[in-house]
């Protein structure tokens, strides 16, 4: 018990976010209506997705100042099971995208920053895939990793702001969506533990990862 | 001390160049070529993203041919003999200058071939021209460090594209924006906030290029 229960919490809280992200109450607002109910799908695997990037990350760097083989196998782990997430986030995406916009994929810098960032951490699957010797391998994909990770953050992050395009995406260019005034109550009762569920679930994936990798070392 | 390293280490890259000019002079030769080619297909282009697009490609592509030589290209035990004589700091800061001053001179030339053949509708020149030369400096950050790492790998020069496009590409937009307003003729009291950005881009690369060498250098 003392050490599976985050696995209990993680199953308990998908279980809600399916049950009531699909029954319960939603604000109706302009353009979103009922396609709001995303929020619970789509936002969160985008969040887990950069919980666990930024846990690659950590272990990036705790990798090149301590040379642990450990960390490197948690780095490349955790940004695999990031891309999965990643992927998920970008199917659930552009099928909502399909049905409010009327197109799979639009040209758009919140679009464009999760392609790119999608583009980034595959070419850095495929880095992993082409080095065999171990330290080698784990010292060229942690420095890789982070350069990504802050190119990853200055696409997203500071790039849209000086560039001034509109965006359709919701909650940026006036649109409303994922922000404080619409964010209400029944929202949050099922966004957070959606949050935690993903990402929870994500970690359990990634431990089963570490152990499969660590038997197969042997 | 850095500095001394620092000076040698680039007159070494000069040196080099100018004995061997096969290299150099195939670059200018893949410029040339790319653009005739562009220009059969194309004749004159007056479209300004079109335009803009297509010369953003091949100095793209110039840039990754002309880089990418610069740690793939080096032996091993030449490697090892840097190690012997100058720290990783220097070595890494060298080869971005020196790259930096090769595209800066392969961006103007690639510029001036394209004007002969594809025609120029640039309007702003100086705004084009500085983003040519802070574009030079960000992306000879980027693909010397990328091509350091690529150069331990097995399938170097694929994986060179392949690594430095998604990481490049918050500089690429910057760049294909600024020089999209030079094309038409916005003028530099709105734009330079964007030559700023691009500043700081360029210097966040470097940053980072400085910082993380040193891990890919020790073997």
């Amino acid at each position: 018990m003392k050490r599976y229960w985050w696995k209990i919490v993680a199953v308990v809280f998908l279980f809600y976010t399916i049950i009531m992200g699909f029954l319960g109450p939603v604000p109706h607002l302009p353009v979103l209506h009922e396609t709001i109910r995303n929020l619970y799908f789509h936002v969160t695997m985008w969040f887990g997705m950069m919980i666990l990037l930024t846990v690659g990350l950590v272990n990036s760097i705790l990798y090149l100042r301590k040379s642990d083989l450990k960390n490197d196998i948690l780095a490349a782990e955790a940004t695999n099971v990031s891309v999965l997430l990643g992927t998920l986030g970008l199917i659930t995406g552009s099928i909502w995208a399909k049905y409010t916009w009327g197109a799979w994929w639009t040209n758009d810098p919140q679009l464009n920053g999760a392609a790119i960032t999608m583009l980034a951490y595959l070419a850095y699957l495929l880095l992993r895939s082409s080095v065999e010797e171990e330290q080698k391998r784990a010292r060229i994909a942690a420095v890789y990793n982070v350069f990504a990770y802050v190119m990853m953050v200055v696409f997203i992050g500071i790039i849209p702001k000086f560039t001034n395009v509109d965006s359709l995406h919701p909650g940026k260019g006036g649109n409303p969506g994922f922000n404080t005034y619409d964010l209400d109550r029944n929202l949050r009762l099922v966004f957070y533990p959606a949050i935690i569920g993903w990402t929870l679930l994500a970690t359990w994936i990634m431990t089963l990862r570490i152990r499969l990798k660590n038997i197969q070392k042997l | 001390m850095l500095i001394k390293e620092l000076k040698a280490l680039l007159a070494k890259e000069v040196k080099l160049e100018f004995r061997n000019k096969y290299a150099f002079n195939g670059i200018l030769l893949y410029v040339a070529s790319t653009v005739f080619v562009s220009y059969l297909s194309f004749q004159k282009i007056v479209d300004p993203p079109t335009w803009n697009a297509l010369f953003w490609i091949i100095l793209l592509f110039a840039a990754i041919n002309t880089v990418s030589k610069s740690f793939i290209q080096e032996s091993k035990g030449l490697l090892l003999y840097y190690y012997t004589l100058a720290g990783p700091q220097a070595i890494i800061l060298s080869k971005i200058i020196y790259n930096a001053l090769l595209l800066v001179f392969i961006s103007f030339v690639c510029y001036a071939c394209y004007s002969l053949f594809i025609g120029n509708i640039v309007q702003n020149q100086v705004l084009f021209m500085a983003s040519l030369a802070l574009g030079s400096i960000g992306i000879s950050s980027v693909l010397t460090l990328v091509s350091a790492i690529a150069a331990k790998t097995n399938n170097n020069l694929s994986l060179m594209a392949v690594l430095s496009f998604p990481i490049m590409m918050p500089l690429l937009i910057t760049l294909i924006k600024v020089s999209k307003y030079a094309v038409d003729g916005v003028s530099l009291s709105v734009t330079y906030k964007y030559l700023l950005v691009l500043s700081l881009l360029d210097l966040i690369v470097l940053t980072l290029s400085y910082l993380l060498f040193p891990y890919l250098w020790r073997d």
